[in-house]
């Protein structure tokens, strides 16, 4: 069964069978339309089954056996105004995506993605993401990844982002996996900044049953007055486990950067957190700040005195603490 | 109308009484104070009447609406009614403060929602979106906690020290709160020790070392409050308040004869 349906996407297309998957893929993330202003780009196993760009903005995209590589330019001095979505996804019970991606935002061009990963039926399905991304000088990239998965919680995902924020530019990325099982997270985002660059990456993850989580962000401060911020805020239930590395090295004069690591575990669920800051110039300065524990009581009884029973209350927080 | 009595109730802590034999009826619909020096156990009988964590193992039984509530959790006594604003309240990273306001409010509607935010004075259209985090002042979180209360509507609101850390701006619609809920029916119990608050109860309790000392009007307790205990001549001691100091008075004696025979032997010895 499950081979067979990997055997239906790797197959030749029709107009019909894209528009189905693109319907199936923006149902499961409950989108439903976009504007003619609004970039999208529908990706179903190893199919582009929807693309729909704007002016400045350049894709293209080649079939891999498993997943498709795909190659992003944002013209010089191009702001978009509307955010730039992508989708994701493998319906299938069963399968593996890779997306390889190479982006390049020139000299100060703007844009914001959201890249919406949706994985609602699997069982078995790995999803791999190669990423490169270049922020030539001015330039401004906001990069929001959200992650749907079923109950099954098995999927595997191994996102691996290598990113250089040239001089002035400023890169800004959000990982977000709260519905659903994470399953296996192997997360790995490093950033190198020049001159006056800001790099601020945020995960915000929420593991259950027996998932299995690797979160490494790493930024490099290696221009004067560069700035880094690494954030990663994990809620941990039943078995889940987490492991946290996040590591911000500044090389350079000015240059300023904070790690924080915040994680409510519950039942029998375990979290590590390792924030490493180095600090290589007498005139930067790095700061870290790392908490792992239960629900703040102080938290959880005041919603309860408003009537909410605990489970409810220590809901509420770690929506807040993940929202 | 009692809606709320504590009956000799005794909470003890590493063989120290916190509240020692504390008996106490508030009275439906009034605003009353609680009111005594610092350390005084004013914060333990908010704690304890909520139920909170560390303040459940007494005995003695608390009763609410005629019922015993002592072995009720937290949520189950604000499902009956009883809510607690904190002295110094919480912080929520990322909770949005509609989110907050209306956890338990009986309708969780926007409208709801801006009445409340209106009624302390802040505007909603500018905090909807916002988190009830450090980025709140201490007035700030202070009239987002009233808010919530008020759009709860309960039965019985006790406030711990609602004057504490809020700008001066805060306190008016604080006070205004306490009277809006008044006149909605609301039983309010005011920890304090500030005369200005208490100025807002009808009644007041004044306590000492977990015990109560005395009650009545808020006028009496306030002169009695201000005229004996401040400053406190016998802290964490009220028994020389309530037995009207006689075992002082016998050792001031009793001093003060072993004191004389002193002198009276001295002027013999000396001729």
């Amino acid at each position: 069964m499950a081979d067979r349906e990997i055997q239906a996407v790797r197959k030749e297309l029709t107009q019909e069978e894209k528009d189905a998957l693109v319907r199936e893929l923006l149902n499961s993330i409950h989108a439903h339309h976009y504007g003619p202003d609004t970039a999208h780009i529908e990706v179903h196993g190893n199919k582009v089954v929807g693309t729909h760009l704007v002016p400045g903005l350049e894709v293209t995209s080649q079939e891999l056996d498993d997943g498709v590589e795909v190659h992003i330019r944002l013209r010089s001095g191009v702001q978009l105004a509307q955010p730039v979505h992508f989708c994701f996804g493998v319906i299938p019970d069963h399968g593996t995506q890779r997306i390889i991606s190479h982006t390049v935002i020139e000299k100060g061009a703007s844009a914001k993605f959201m890249a919406h990963c949706t994985f609602p039926n699997a069982v078995e399905v790995t999803h791999v993401m190669q990423a490169d991304i270049e922020l030539e000088s001015g330039a401004s990239l906001d990069y929001f990844e959200r992650h749907i998965h079923g109950p099954e919680g098995g999927v595997r995902l191994e996102p691996v982002t290598r990113v250089h924020v040239g001089e002035g530019a400023r890169f800004h990325t959000e990982f977000e996996l709260i519905k659903g099982n994470a399953g296996t997270i192997e997360l790995d985002y490093q950033a190198e900044c020049d001159a006056d660059a800001v790099v601020d990456m945020m995960t915000r993850i929420f593991g259950r049953s027996s998932d299995r989580i690797h979160i490494r962000e790493a930024a490099h401060l290696a221009g004067e007055r560069s700035v880094g911020v690494l954030t990663s805020h994990i809620a941990l239930k039943d078995r889940a486990e987490a492991q946290i590395d996040n590591e911000i090295v500044a090389d350079a004069p000015w240059s300023r950067g904070h790690v924080d690591c915040k994680e409510i575990v519950q039942g029998e669920a375990k979290a590590r957190a390792v924030p490493i800051v180095q600090v290589n110039d007498h005139r930067a300065h790095v700061t870290h700040e790392a908490a792992i524990g239960s629900v703040d009581s102080r938290q959880l009884e005041t919603l309860m005195s408003r009537g909410l029973t605990e489970d409810e209350a220590t809901d509420m927080i770690i929506e807040g603490l993940l929202s | 109308m009692t809606i709320l009595s504590l009956e000799h109730v005794h909470l003890v802590r590493e063989g120290r009484h916190i509240l020692n034999d504390l008996s106490m009826d508030i009275w439906q619909g009034h605003v009353h104070a609680i009111i005594g020096p610092n350390g005084a156990g004013k914060s333990t009988i908010a704690n304890t009447i909520m139920g909170l964590t560390g303040y459940r193992d007494i005995t003695g039984d608390i009763r609410f609406e005629g019922e015993s509530i002592t072995n009720l959790s937290v949520s189950e006594r604000a499902k009956r009614g009883i809510t607690l604003v904190f002295q110094e309240p919480a912080r929520f990273e990322g909770l949005p403060v509609m989110s907050f306001v209306l956890a338990g409010a009986r309708e969780k509607t926007r409208a709801v929602f801006d009445k409340s935010l209106i009624m302390v004075g802040l505007d909603p259209d500018k905090y909807r979106s916002r988190a009830v985090d450090r980025t709140l002042s201490g007035g700030e979180r202070k009239r987002i906690e009233l808010a919530s209360v008020y759009a709860m509507q309960p039965r019985l609101v006790i406030m711990d020290e609602p004057d504490s850390g809020v700008d001066i701006d805060s306190i008016p619609y604080i006070f205004e709160v306490i009277q809006e809920l008044r006149q909605s029916g609301t039983t309010v119990m005011l920890i304090t020790h500030s005369p200005e608050v208490l100025r807002q109860a009808d009644h007041a309790f004044l306590v000492c070392a977990g015990r109560l000392v005395d009650k009545g009007s808020m006028q009496r307790m306030y002169n009695y409050f201000n005229g004996r205990c401040v400053p406190c001549s016998h802290v964490g001691c009220p028994d020389r308040e309530l037995e009207e100091i006689p075992a002082f008075t016998n050792l001031e004696m009793q001093a003060g004869l072993e004191a004389a025979n002193v002198r009276a032997d001295k002027e013999v010895r000396n001729g």
